[in-house]
């Protein structure tokens, strides 16, 4: 009733061509926009925004990072690690060389060195393909950690290896450092995602996308047909990386303030990131939000639960969360292991019929 | 329908902590689980217990109650954030991370809150210089001092003469082992001895090149920085070699029972620094025994009192409780704030009468904190593992370190810190 | 020759031996990847879980003791008695039976014919959840390996080879727990090859590995064979566990040996149990020589977490489907 495709005509081209061709679907994209933009930064307070709306909003986008190699051209990375690691030294780097520099440009230009770095590492893609290339992609995970460890002039020469962001101000805002207003950072990162994921969107439904697909799909067929295996994976490794630099950029700046190489960007990085593109959903930006908030979100929540709610001991709490997370991560796989985006289409789907199912 | 509609109400309410202002309110930002869950443990047990003795037996501290709140971190900073945030309105006094990396995500929020932090033989060694780090303390002792202590000791041992001899430091490679490296070399630059520096890499799994290195090398010392399974492992292998168990000193996070205790009878005659008493020969275990667990109120399962981590926790929150008691009397009022405590700490003497009036006759040095001066007198001792008894023993007496050295390093490294964050010295 | 060579040649040997040691780890997730294309993440985790279990079991620990007491304020610990380490064992593997058991019915059954990354996300939330229940159920405290394998370096070979070298130079020194590594992992080895070349399920192991869909048609219960590789695979963990567990003592950390074996399958191919054993003896001469030669004179150290996978990078660069991995074939 609500969700529907009939009576809804285009008349133009470019009418036809929108990103979101059903009425219902723009409404509730715009309304999303005005409370995003113009609702919470009202609300938001320092818990939800440290805790819960930052590492959302920047794992989003390294999950749309990810999701543009693995989902959309096909080739698994174990590397996100290394590569948001790549961000964050460089953002530090950036800000502590040249102080004046904006830090927007300071961000966009962490993505840039992260672009070149991923699309180095992606040069072995053309070659080796599938599981081996997801171990690969660990050789550059591990070494880029190593790097970053041993390398003093990475670090500023600072006794213990740690990076911490120094304050910086945007229209005299503070942006990084510890004085910082939630909502200022909170818009800050929005602003990134916003740009971004409209940017991926569009990305994906050109002719880059496609070629991107039709390598996903077989790539020796994409090759016959005229897709250039070299420049469709470089590039596809270098957006990814780009996506994945600018949130280890911010991930340092805004959200901890300061890192440890091996703590903050070690394997496990990878492997969430992983996680949130496929409980999200492989080949779709709703998915990598979807996803990004699954696992932000539900650590927090059965913390809340077990140790607010029921009051049990917190190391009982922390193995059954352990089992819980594990345990969902399963279920979610086996009852739809393409994720909460395909979901989303089956909800749609339903809801076009609602309520006459006849 | 229902289902998720009930999940959304239930998140919803979850989600808004709701805080309880009466009581003080002490952080507790533990690790249970993970790869350094089982150092993580006996810590926090301790930490707590001290907290409940200290409710069940005096009626609180300065008759107001203690209130711990244990929030797992897994040694993972993201989750660190989470704890700090989600407990901090919640009118936290103090905070004791536990974790070098959450400490030094830390000191810049918790020094624009106005809340204390305390990181006690860990975290930003600088921090000891109260002129530049305000809400920040590492008394009794820091890794600098930890460094000076182990060279002193292998000092003595040489009848004061190291010149030549090959010292080798096998350090975590993260934030963590990589702080005494500087003091070490400018200690061997004053020594004359030869310093190798030997890391291993998280988690540590696997240290056959380095202890190859050793055997090939021959150090006469051998000096720690390990955390988590690097300890276990690199007392194996030392034992392996056969490298002599009394030339390897670990830092005081290289020396609890769990370290020890997989190597067997190998890992016997192994030292390890120590900046507060080993054992459970304390008037005030009794207290706890009866007032806590078997009352049946201990923490976790339990069984960790009197293990070096146990009491570590328990100093720890003993330290914590005498500043609050030195806020109230400061401050003249019962229900203090973070501010109050912060003045607190700042005044804190411990005085061995008040050790004794404790239970805790011994325990550990008494020293005095000063505005200056947020490290404390920087006293450790020597502990040698015993694997017939399975205790450990201390085996010298509480001794200082090098002032002149520490204090240079110090001075640069906190003066590096003002100058890029525009901090103006205090104390003046 | 001078005691640097020597020197060298001990680096290699003991390559050699922590090779042996990577390839425990890495034949498990073989078994599992041959039978059933599943890249079994939980292979370290299982070693984990095992390892605490055996060590449970010998030290008559109660199994939940922990929860039991937080929900019905016993104060529960141990049975009181000590197990022999044969029985404990037994019974070990009994446990891993079931865990291959449970695995397959109520996990993979339901996941036949997803994609492989999904496969191995799912592997992924297993580890998660193992690492969780294991705790639980052993409580997390780092615990005490004995099963009676002597530890320490090889007297017999320092004392007959110390001469070689002069002044500085004291022998070879080998692990004895690694000597003792080695003959499991041949033992191992030439059981497993045996089993599936000489006897009837054997046979239908083989037959599922080359074809799924065939082997259906011929009567194979995918399910059995199934339960039967994952338990064996619970075994080769088993082996990993009390190998590793001996050095390090039992814990959490036992559960990372996984990602030291990710790079000897790269090198020896997923597909090949011989694979498995070569690769993880390339990787580890490989590392240990690296960190002796360049690592720790030039780059500082530490090396030897990456070198691995940077050396089974450039390999794979030539020979994309590893050393005895299946020829890649690609039709369009």
């Amino acid at each position: 009733m609500l969700y529907r495709e009939a009576g809804d005509f285009k008349t133009t081209y470019a009418k036809d061509q929108q990103t979101f061709p059903i009425a219902f679907d723009r409404r509730g994209y715009f309304l999303t926009l005005i409370i995003a933009f113009l609702v919470v930064p009202f609300l938001v307070n320092d818990y939800w925004l440290n805790a819960i709306l930052l590492p959302f909003l920047i794992y989003s986008i390294a999950a749309m990072g990810l999701n543009i190699l693995t989902g959309y051209c096909g080739q698994v990375s174990l590397g996100s690690g290394g590569f948001m690691a790549v961000g964050a030294y460089a953002s530090y780097k950036l800000m502590t060389s040249f102080p004046d520099l904006n830090m927007i440009i300071v961000v966009l230009l962490s993505g840039g060195i992260t672009a070149l770095v991923g699309g180095l590492f992606g040069l072995p893609s053309l070659r080796i393909k599938g599981f081996y290339l997801a171990v690969v992609t660990l050789a550059a995970q591990f070494f880029l950690v190593w790097l970053f460890n041993k390398v003093p002039w990475f670090y500023n020469y600072s006794a213990s290896g740690q990076i911490s962001a120094p304050e910086r101000e945007i229209l005299g805002y503070a942006v990084t450092g510890a004085n910082v207003l939630p909502w200022v950072s909170y818009l800050f990162c929005l602003s990134f995602v916003f740009v971004l994921a409209w940017g991926a969107r569009n990305l994906t439904r050109g002719a880059n996308g496609r070629k991107w697909m039709a390598i996903r799909d077989m790539d020796i067929a994409a090759e016959i047909i005229g897709v250039d295996p070299l420049k469709t994976k470089l590039t596809a490794f270098a957006v990814s990386s780009f996506y994945i630099g600018v949130a280890g950029a911010l991930l340092f700046s805004v959200y901890l303030g300061a890192v440890e190489v091996g703590e903050a960007f070690g394997i496990s990085k990878s492997f969430l990131i992983l996680f949130m593109v496929i409980i999200g959903g492989l080949g779709s930006i709703f998915g990598s939000f979807a996803g990004a908030a699954f696992m932000v979100l539900m650590p927090v929540l059965l913390k809340n639960i077990m140790v607010g709610q029921f009051g049990w001991a917190i190391d009982l709490a922390a193995h059954f969360e352990f089992v819980i997370v594990g345990g969902l991560i399963v279920f979610f796989l086996i009852v739809e292991p393409h994720g909460f985006a395909q979901l989303w289409s089956i909800a749609k789907e339903k809801l076009r019929l609602w309520p006459f199912p006849h | 329908m229902k289902l998720t509609k009930i999940a959304a109400v239930l998140a919803v309410t979850t989600l808004v902590a709701t805080p309880a202002m009466a009581d003080l309110v002490f952080p507790s930002l533990s690790y249970r689980t993970g790869p350094y869950g089982a150092n993580g443990i006996p810590f926090a047990d301790g930490y707590s217990d001290y907290f409940t003795l200290v409710n069940e037996r005096d009626n609180g501290i300065g008759g107001e109650k203690a209130k711990v709140v244990e929030c797992e971190t897994g040694y993972n900073t993201e989750k660190g954030v989470e704890c700090y945030e989600s407990t901090k309105s919640m009118g936290a006094l103090v905070y004791q991370p536990l974790s070098t990396g959450i400490t030094y995500q830390l000191i810049p929020k918790v020094t624009a809150d106005g809340i204390p932090l305390h990181s006690m033989g860990y975290g930003r060694t600088s921090a000891a210089n109260g002129k530049v780090f305000s809400n920040i303390f590492n008394y009794p002792a820091n890794y600098w001092n930890g460094a000076s202590i182990a060279i002193n000791h292998i000092l003595k041992e040489n009848g004061g003469d190291v010149k030549g001899k090959k010292i080798t430091l096998l350090y975590h490679n993260s934030a963590y082992g990589k702080e005494p490296i500087r003091t070490l070399e400018e200690l061997s630059k004053k020594h004359g001895f030869k310093l190798t520096l030997i890391p291993v890499d998280h988690p540590g799994q696997e240290q056959k090149s380095q202890w190859l290195q050793i055997r090939r090398e021959k150090p006469d010392n051998v000096i720690m920085w390990g955390w988590g399974v690097m300890n276990q492992v690199a007392i194996q292998e030392a034992s392996n070699i056969r490298y002599p168990m009394d030339k390897f000193i670990g830092i005081w996070w290289s020396g609890s029972e769990n370290d020890v205790i997989p190597a067997g009878d190998a890992a016997h005659g192994y030292k390890a620094l120590g900046m507060h008493a080993v054992g459970s020969d304390f008037p005030v275990f009794d207290d706890i025994k009866k007032y806590v667990v078997d009352a049946g109120k201990a923490a976790g399962a339990g069984d960790q009192v009197g293990t070096v981590l146990y009491n570590r926790g328990m100093y720890a929150a003993m330290l914590a409780v005498e500043a609050v008691k030195t806020a109230q009397a400061l401050h003249n009022t019962k229900a203090i704030t973070p501010a109050m405590m912060r003045d607190g700490m700042e005044a804190l003497d411990i005085t061995d009468a008040k050790m004794a009036a404790l239970g805790m006759a011994g325990f550990g040095p008494s020293f005095k904190v000063t505005c200056e001066n947020h490290g404390g007198p920087g006293l450790g001792m020597v502990t040698q593992w015993d694997a017939k008894a399975k205790k450990w023993n201390q085996i010298s007496e509480y001794g200082p370190s090098d002032a002149t050295v520490i204090n240079a390093l110090i001075a640069e490294d906190s003066a590096a810190f003002a100058k890029e964050n525009k901090i103006e010295e205090r104390c003046n | 020759m001078s005691a640097n060579f020597y020197y060298g040649v001990e680096v290699f040997l003991n390559g050699l031996m922590t090779g042996v040691m990577y390839s425990l780890v890495a034949l498990g997730f073989v078994l599992i990847f041959k039978a059933s294309g599943i890249f079994n993440y939980a292979q370290g985790v299982m070693a984990l879980f095992a390892a605490l279990t055996l060590v449970g079991f010998q030290n008559g620990q109660i199994p939940f003791a922990h929860l039991i007491n937080a929900i019905f304020g016993t104060d529960l610990h141990h049975f009181g008695w000590q197990m022999p380490t044969f029985l404990a064992i037994f019974f070990t593997l009994l446990v891993m039976i079931l865990f291959a058991y449970i695995v397959e019915k109520y996990v993979l059954q339901h996941l036949v014919n997803q994609e492989p990354i999904i496969l191995f996300m799912a592997t992924i939330g297993l580890a998660y959840f193992m690492e969780g229940f294991g705790d639980l159920m052993w409580g997390s405290d780092v615990k005490k390996m004995d099963v009676g394998i002597p530890q320490g370096g090889n007297l017999w070979l320092e004392e007959s080879t110390a001469f070689l070298g002069g002044e500085d130079f004291f022998g070879f020194y080998v692990d004895n727990l690694d000597i003792w590594a080695a003959i499991f992992a041949a033992i191992l080895v030439t059981s497993l090859v045996m089993f599936s070349q000489y006897t009837k399920t054997g046979r239908a192991l083989r037959a599922v590995a080359d074809d799924h869909q065939a082997a259906l048609s011929v009567g194979i219960s995918l399910r059995t064979i199934w339960v039967i590789v994952w338990s064996i695979s619970g075994f080769v963990a088993l082996v990993a566990g009390i190998m590793w567990g001996s050095k390090s003592g039992v814990q959490f950390s036992l559960s990372l040996i996984a990602l030291k074996a990710l790079p000897v399958l790269m090198l020896g191919g997923f597909t090949s149990i011989p694979g498995a054993i070569i690769g993880g003896l390339i990787v580890g001469v490989g590392e240990k020589m690296f960190e002796f030669l360049i690592g720790a004179p030039f780059l500082g150290g530490a090396t030897e977490n990456w070198f691995a996978y940077m050396l089974a990078l450039l390999f794979l660069v030539f020979r994309p489907q590893g050393l005895f991995g299946e020829k890649i074939i690609e039709r369009v």
